[in-house]
C-alpha cells in the first residue's frame, strides 16, 4: 500500500473509531444523531463496542507498520519519523495504551480499583479530545500559512 | 543511502526498539486478577411463599442509599429527554425502581401434577462479568472481590448505558439527584442510576445480605460460586428441575432452581419496564472480549509486516543491482 493509500485509510479508520468510541457514550439517540436513516446503529451499545474494537485491530496494526517503517527509514537519513513530534507520538501512545487497558478490564477474572477504572476511562477520552483539538490547530495553522502565501 | 537500501544492523536495531514498543504496549501493567471466589446466592424456588420480607428488609437495609432529588428538576435539552421520577411513588414494590431494589414476581403454570404457583425474588443478577461495570463510560460502576456489581451514586450520571447494556434491564433512573446536577444538567445526565448492591458494606464484614438473614422460609443461600452451582445442580437433579443464572449472560452470581422449566416460568410471569424477564441470555461480553487477542496481536502484526515489507525492498533492491552488473559486467562499482 502507497503512503498515499495509506494516509487515507487511517484516517477513515481514525474517523470511524472515533465515532465508535464516541458512541459509547449516551449521546447518539438523545441528540437525534440515531435517528438520521442509516445512524440508527450508532445508538447500539452491542454494535459499536464492537466496532471500536474492529477498528482499533487496523489502526494500531497501521501505526505500528507506518511507525516501525519509518523509524528504520530515519535512521538511514530520512525525515523525521512519522510521530517523530513528541506530542503526537504521546498522545497516540496514550490513547493507545489507556485502550489496551480498557480492553483488559473487560475480561472475567480482571479487576481494576474503582478509582482507576475512573481515571482510564477519562484519559482515554481526554487524550482522544486534546489529540483533535491538536490535529484541528495544525490544520488551521496549514491553512493560515497557505492563505497568507 | 536511499531508502531501499537500509543496513541489516540498523534493520535489526530498529525493528527490535519497535517491537519492543509494541510488546509493552499491549500489558496491561495494573491489572490484577481476581483473587477471591466470587459470592453467589441460589435461591430455591421450591421454597418462597411470595411473603415479600425480602422486600421489606432490602428497603430497610437501603434506606439511607434512597435518592432525595431537588426540585425543580433542571430543564433538559433536547425535548425527548424525560424526567424519570419514582420519588413520589417511593411504596411501589411490584417492580424495579429506584427506592425498591427488590421485587417478587409470580407465574401460575399448570404441570402435570396440577396447577402450580412459583413465587421469583427479582433483583441484580451480578453477573460474573458485568456489562454494567465493564460498559460505564464513566466508571461509575464496579465490581467487587467478591462479585457484587456497586454503581457508585456519587459519580453516576444517570445516562442509564448500564440498564441499555443489562441483560435484564435491572438498572433503575431517578431524576434530579447527583453529579450531573453539578456539571451541564441540561445537556448531559439524567440523575442516578439504582440498583441491588447485595448488601456490600455487611459483606465485606462477614454478614449476609439482608434479604437472606431476613427471609423466613430459607430461601437463599449464599457461598462460593462454585460450590452454589454444585449445589443447584445437586437440588435439580434431586427434584428432576432446573437451573438459572449459571450460563445466563456468560454467568451470573445470582442462581435460581426451580421445580418446572424456566421457559414456562418466562411465559407465564408479568414482564415490562422494572420486571426482568427469565429467558435465555447470550454473554454480552463476549463479542468483543473474543476479538481482543486480535487487538495485542495488531501492533506486533503491524512490526512484522513492515520488517517484512521493508526486507522485501532491500532484497529486491539487491536483485536489481545483481541484475545490472549481470547486464554490464564491464562497468566500475563505484559505490564500492
Amino acid at each position: 500500500m502507497n503512503p498515499k493509500t495509506q494516509t487515507m485509510v487511517q484516517r477513515t479508520v481514525f474517523f470511524m473509531l472515533l465515532l465508535s468510541g464516541f458512541a459509547q457514550m449516551p449521546i447518539f439517540k438523545r441528540y437525534y444523531i440515531a435517528d438520521i436513516p442509516g445512524f440508527g446503529w450508532l445508538a447500539d451499545f452491542a454494535v459499536t463496542h464492537v466496532m471500536h474494537y474492529g477498528f482499533a485491530i487496523v489502526f494500531s496494526f497501521s501505526v505500528f507498520d507506518r511507525l516501525t517503517r519509518s523509524v528504520l527509514e530515519q535512521r538511514q537519513g530520512g525525515e523525521k519519523p512519522w510521530l517523530g513530534d513528541g506530542a503526537y507520538a504521546v498522545l497516540v501512545g496514550g490513547i493507545l495504551v489507556s485502550g489496551v487497558l480498557l480492553v483488559a478490564r473487560n475480561f472475567i477474572g480482571y479487576r481494576f480499583s474503582p478509582g482507576f477504572i475512573t481515571l482510564l476511562d477519562i484519559v482515554h477520552l481526554g487524550l482522544v479530545m486534546v489529540f483533535l483539538v491538536f490535529l484541528s490547530g495544525r490544520v488551521i495553522a496549514r491553512r493560515i500559512r497557505s492563505w497568507k502565501r | 543511502m536511499n531508502k531501499n537500501g537500509i543496513s541489516r544492523r540498523a534493520f535489526l536495531k530498529g525493528g527490535a526498539a519497535v517491537a519492543c514498543a509494541a510488546a509493552t504496549a499491549t500489558i496491561p501493567l495494573t491489572v490484577k486478577a481476581l483473587d477471591q471466589e466470587p459470592l453467589a446466592t441460589l435461591h430455591d424456588l421450591r421454597k418462597c411463599v411470595g411473603c415479600g420480607e425480602c422486600v421489606t428488609a432490602c428497603r430497610d437495609m437501603n434506606q439511607r442509599f434512597f435518592p432525595e432529588p431537588v426540585r425543580p428538576f433542571p430543564k433538559m435539552y433536547p425535548k425527548r429527554v424525560k424526567a424519570e421520577d419514582w420519588s413520589e411513588k417511593r411504596d411501589v414494590t411490584d417492580r424495579l425502581t429506584p427506592y425498591n431494589w427488590l421485587t417478587i414476581q409470580q407465574a401460575d403454570v399448570k404441570t402435570a401434577e396440577g396447577d402450580l404457583t412459583v413465587y421469583i425474588p427479582r433483583r441484580c443478577m451480578h453477573c460474573v462479568n458485568p456489562p454494567c461495570v465493564k460498559l460505564c463510560p464513566w466508571g461509575a460502576a464496579h465490581q467487587e472481590k467478591n462479585g457484587i456489581s456497586v454503581i457508585n451514586p456519587d459519580l453516576c450520571l444517570g445516562g442509564a448505558k448500564c440498564q441499555a447494556v443489562c441483560p435484564w434491564d435491572i438498572p433503575q433512573r431517578q431524576t434530579g439527584v447527583g453529579l450531573y446536577l453539578d456539571i451541564l444538567p441540561a445537556f448531559a445526565g439524567n440523575g442516578v442510576m439504582y440498583k441491588c448492591n447485595r448488601c456490600y458494606e455487611n459483606v465485606a464484614k462477614g454478614e449476609n445480605p439482608a434479604c437472606i438473614d431476613m427471609c423466613p422460609e430459607n430461601v437463599q443461600s449464599i457461598g462460593p460460586r462454585k460450590e452454589m452451582v454444585a449445589r443447584a445442580y445437586e437440588i435439580a437433579k434431586e427434584i428432576g428441575g432446573y437451573v438459572y443464572g449459571d450460563k445466563e449472560n456468560g454467568g451470573t452470581n445470582t442462581l435460581y432452581v426451580s421445580p418446572v422449566p424456566f421457559e414456562m416460568l418466562n411465559d407465564a410471569i408479568r414482564k415490562g419496564k422494572g420486571l426482568p424477564d427469565l429467558a435465555a441470555k447470550k454473554d454480552v461480553m463476549a463479542d468483543g472480549n473474543a476479538m481482543t487477542a486480535a487487538l495485542f496481536l495488531a501492533p506486533v502484526a503491524g512490526v512484522v509486516s513492515a520488517l517484512s515489507k521493508i526486507a522485501l525492498t532491500a532484497r529486491r533492491a539487491g536483485l536489481g543491482k545483481e541484475e545490472k552488473k549481470t547486464a554490464n559486467p564491464g562497468e566500475v562499482n563505484h559505490e564500492s
